[in-house]
């Protein structure tokens, strides 16, 4: 096996062996828990890197295996896999430092941090996946190991959160496969290539691939959450700060949303899907959604679900960025796919910090905490003013390029749903900011776990990850000409998808 | 012995009877031996059908028509293969289950190996008279085990089970009767080409009762009724060994006489069974979802993924349906001996078998929990486990001859299952009641139930090599 096969799979192993050995390690071996995790998280940045450096010189790198006669799992490594695997790996490392600072003593740690490195190696899987089956395994496989996450503590509200998950993504995974299954027996294989696979069928095929295109995208909306399928997101938030992390940033909606540019791109083609006028409803789905998950995250006052109305928002921004038909479009929703993630784990991050530092859950509370904790609320500013799309952030490349985007493709309505939504971002993150630095701190904190000593207003594990991330978010938005930035490879993204010889 | 085909229905012979004349409760060593070297037989014989076709013995010298001919093809080979592997993980998992004083280890090792005789009887046999006796063999020892735990619920189930399954093979009896009336046959290879759609009506009358038989002998819906008591009331060995084999044997004789010779008159039929199978799959995971015990739950479940088999027989006309049907036999199989397994282990740590009851127990026995864990995602098709491959199969197969309303009973069965199955395995996360108590449990137990699910799920990686071996036809 050349090391051309190897690669794709080292970066499953580097998660799924980990895990598999965590599960079953006593709890209290907290040792060598701990260095399996962060050895598998930077032994996998290393491969990740090494696979940056080879797709970026052109090589290719790949590995399949049939299942059934005519069926294969088909791993691929390719520039737009590798936008996803990069982004999951950095922060999956990072997640993986804060969830052992934020589960220090808390029960089941063998069992969390074992489904943990399965969710991780389930993304991996969706990123480098050659076929719409390949994907659909792992994108199962993503909702199985997320569900113990979700429920792990085994609260009432936790089992019902749970339960809610399942039942959108489970039915959200039947509806996919109806869709995979079909378009397998049209196409005869569901090949993830340049300028899809679709557009090979004769014209008489129309009317069933606008059904296809519809079950498919309605299966991986679940997750992408797009309103109406949506509603699990915001009921998720029950779970421990580390999983929303994973929810919200690094794993599941960032599948769902990664699932929507492989079917547009490489199974249906954009210029084919354009053709079919399959573009425009999506857009239209995805206006929606930006619109509604905004003024939901107004009347929120559970912190973590203003954040889960606005993940709701800002992850349609992606959908968006790929109907909008062209390469500007394309630019701006891939390289969202990164700076969402960034600065939504920073605010997930954050949340985190305050409700394990202080017991602080609610938006009201939350008066003069900047005061108490400067550090965290300092990456919390950042986060919430590049959702904003506020200048030197991350946000404003996105939407910079979101907003060409809808120029170039002669859809002015959108500029406006794209305003309308920076108003109403800053609408409910300005009054969370306002309150922490400007409003006086309570007497007392409702449930104080962790003292301040001297400059250190929480455990480092706790801190350490927002405030990276949060710089990243100001590096990502003032280096965006960088030939390393997010942007400088999604455009290599794009100008692969956009010129190619059909 | 030299011939593996012979060497499988004389082993479990030899054993049983050897473990009847040792006295209750013993021979477990033999009968381990026994199943090993069958397994090794039944991986020869698929080796070698694999590679070279069939595979046939003249018992006696003799050969048809005038003696026994025993033959394999690619399906046959495959069933002996799931049933000595599999009944290799359920002999080590009974032989730490049944403790000194059990009254259902009396009689366990002597009926498995006469059930065993039969299963493997009955996937080589070769005419329509031969099959009765393999399969009354099967009905018989079935009955007796359920039977040998001796309590009174399981009597009674017994009895029913009886009832059904002599009413079962007496009806196949009769449709075997009227055939040799009309042909003076019974030798499947003989009948297959006299047999045409312009059969006189007696050998249609025949080949209805012969199905009837056998779908009652498979616990179709409606004729399920004998199901869930008997196979939720049995020690779980028992309830292993029955669900994931013996209603497979009948299922695996209709399959063969539908595609073999009947095939001229069954097209008209297709759509009954398929039917039937639909009200299964929705009635049996209602039932399932509804269950408040533990081996009811798994037992109605039985009825629902039998009717996935069900499903198969409008689309046989493309190759993926038969695959589907194989496919779904393997992946059943081995999830529900695993679940069972599981379950039996749930008992032993707490003494009942509540569903609510799992909340305490769970979280302390994390094999057994993954063991349902992986059985249930089998059981609810999700990849990238077998039971998957074969509702991929059957959905192609659907969308391929335009039948869609299959392919939406099989997603909706899918969600079902994972409503039923998520509600044992939600409970390993609530929050367990204080001071439960939660026996120690042999280690075996847990290994061999984890083993068994382990397996449906890795096999979802193998099925190139499953539909080449059965590809293999006579």
């Amino acid at each position: 096996m050349s090391m051309h096969a190897w690669l794709p799979l080292a970066v499953l192993a580097s998660s799924l062996v980990p895990g598999l050995v965590i599960f079953a390690l006593p709890e209290s071996w907290i040792g060598l828990r701990t260095a399996l995790n962060l050895l598998g998280a930077l032994v996998k940045l290393v491969l990740v890197g090494l696979l940056l450096a080879g797709v970026a010189a052109g090589e290719q790198y790949g590995f399949r295996h049939a299942v059934l006669p005519g069926l294969e799992l088909a791993f691929k490594a390719d520039a737009l896999g590798l936008l996803f695997i990069s982004l999951s790996a950095v922060l999956w490392l990072f997640t993986t430092l804060y969830a052992i600072g934020y589960l220090e003593g808390a029960p089941h740690r063998s069992r969390f941090f074992g489904f943990f490195s399965l969710c991780v190696t389930a993304t991996m899987g969706i990123a480098m996946a050659g076929n719409l089956f390949t994907f659909f395994v792992f994108y199962e496989l993503l909702t199985l190991a997320t569900f113990p996450l979700v429920v792990h503590r085994g609260t009432p509200a936790a089992m019902h959160g749970g339960t809610v998950y399942l039942a959108y993504t489970l039915a959200g995974g039947a509806v996919l496969l109806a869709g995979i299954v079909w378009l397998h027996h049209l196409v005869g294989h569901t090949e993830f290539a340049h300028g899809g696979i679709a557009a090979a069928l004769g014209p008489q095929y129309a009317g069933q691939l606008r059904i296809v295109f519809l079950l498919l995208i309605a299966g991986v909306g679940v997750k992408a959450a797009l309103v109406p399928l949506h509603g699990w997101l915001p009921r998720a938030m029950v779970a421990p700060a580390p999983v929303s992390a994973l929810l919200h940033a690094v794993a599941v909606v960032k599948a769902g949303a990664f699932g929507i540019v492989r079917i547009v791109y490489e199974v249906y083609g954009v210029e084919f899907a354009q053709s079919l006028g399959l573009l425009f409803p999506l857009a239209v789905a995805a206006a929606v959604t930006i619109v509604w998950g905004s003024l939901r995250a107004l009347f929120q006052d559970d912190l973590k679900k203003r954040l889960a109305f606005s993940t709701v928002s800002q992850v349609a921004y992606i959908a968006l960025g790929v109907a909008l038909f062209g390469p500007i479009g394309t630019i701006g929703g891939l390289v969202h796919l990164v700076h969402q993630g960034i600065m939504k784990i920073t605010l997930f991050f954050c949340a985190g910090n305050y409700a394990e530092t202080l017991g602080l859950h609610k938006v009201s509370e939350l008066s003069g905490v900047g005061r108490r904790m400067p550090a965290t609320t300092l990456a919390f500013s950042i986060a919430a003013l590049g959702m904003m799309g506020a200048p030197l952030t991350a946000g404003a490349v996105s939407k910079a390029w979101l907003i060409e985007g809808a120029r170039a493709a002669e859809m002015e309505w959108v500029i406006g749903v794209l305003w309308t939504s920076s108003l109403l971002n800053a609408a409910y993150f300005l009054p969370i900011l306002w309150r922490a630095w400007f409003r006086p701190p309570p007497a007392a904190w409702p449930d104080e776990h962790i003292p301040a000593r001297g400059r250190r207003e929480t455990a480092w594990l706790l801190l350490v990850p927002p405030l990276v991330t949060a710089a990243a978010v100001v590096v990502a938005g003032v280096f965006a000409a960088a030939d390393w930035s997010p942007l400088a490879w999604a455009k290599l993204i794009a100008a692969r998808e956009y010129v190619t010889p059909q | 012995m030299a011939d593996p085909l012979v060497g499988l229905v004389l082993l479990p012979l030899g054993w049983a009877t050897l473990a009847f004349v040792l006295g209750p409760g013993r021979g477990a060593w033999a009968a381990l031996a026994g199943i090993a070297a069958q397994a090794w037989l039944a991986w020869l014989l698929a080796a070698q059908v694999g590679a070279g076709g069939t595979a046939r013995h003249a018992v006696g010298g003799w050969g048809a028509p005038l003696g026994i001919d025993l033959a394999a093809d690619g399906l046959s080979a495959a069933l002996l293969l799931l049933t000595q592997w599999l009944a290799l993980g359920v002999a080590l998992y009974a032989r730490s289950y049944f403790a000194a004083g059990d009254p259902a280890r009396r009689y366990f090792w002597p009926l498995a190996g006469f059930l065993l005789a039969g299963l493997n009887a009955l996937f080589v046999a070769n005419d329509l008279f031969n099959l009765y006796v393999t399969l009354e063999l099967v009905g018989l020892a079935a009955v007796g085990l359920v039977a040998a735990a001796g309590g009174e619920r399981q009597i009674a189930a017994a009895l029913r089970y009886l009832f059904a399954a002599l009413a079962g093979s007496g009806l196949y009896l009769f449709g075997v009767a009227l055939v040799y009336g009309v042909y003076g046959t019974v030798s499947i290879a003989t009948l297959a080409p006299l047999i045409t759609p312009e059969a006189p009506r007696l050998v249609w009358i025949a080949g209805g009762l012969m199905a009837l038989g056998l779908v009652v002998k498979s616990a179709l819906f409606p004729f399920h009724f004998w199901l869930p008591p008997a196979h939720g009331g049995a020690p779980a060995p028992v309830s292993a060994l029955l669900s994931a084999l013996v209603v497979k044997a009948s299922f695996y004789l209709l399959l063969r006489l539908w595609l073999g010779p009947f095939a001229p008159l069954a097209p008209a039929a297709a759509w009954l069974p398929a039917l039937l199978g639909a009200a299964a799959i929705f009635w049996g995971s209602w039932r399932a979802i509804r269950a408040e015990r533990l081996k009811p739950l798994i037992a109605w479940s039985t009825v629902a993924q039998l009717g996935y088999l069900f499903l198969i027989f409008p689309l046989l006309a493309v190759p993926a349906a038969f695959g589907a049907g194989v496919m779904q036999v393997f992946a059943h199989a081995l999830a529900k001996a695993a679940l069972f397994a599981a379950a039996g282990v749930f008992i032993q740590a707490t003494g009942q078998d509540t569903v609510a009851g799992l909340a305490g127990a769970a979280a302390r026995l994390p094999v057994t929990l993954f063991a349902i864990g992986l059985a249930g995602m089998t059981l609810a098709g999700l990849p990238p486990s077998a039971g998957f491959l074969a509702k991929w199969q059957l959905i192609e197969a659907a969308l391929a001859l335009g039948h869609w309303p299959i392919a939406v009973v099989a997603l909706a069965g899918g969600l079902m299952a994972a409503v039923y199955v998520f509600r044992v395995l939600r409970q390993a996360f609530c929050l367990a009641p204080a001071g439960a108590p939660v026996a120690a449990v042999p280690r075996a137990l847990e290994w061999t139930a984890f083993a068994l699910a382990a397996a449906s799920v890795l096999l979802g990686f193998f099925g190139v090599d499953l539909m080449t071996l059965i590809e293999v036809r006579a």
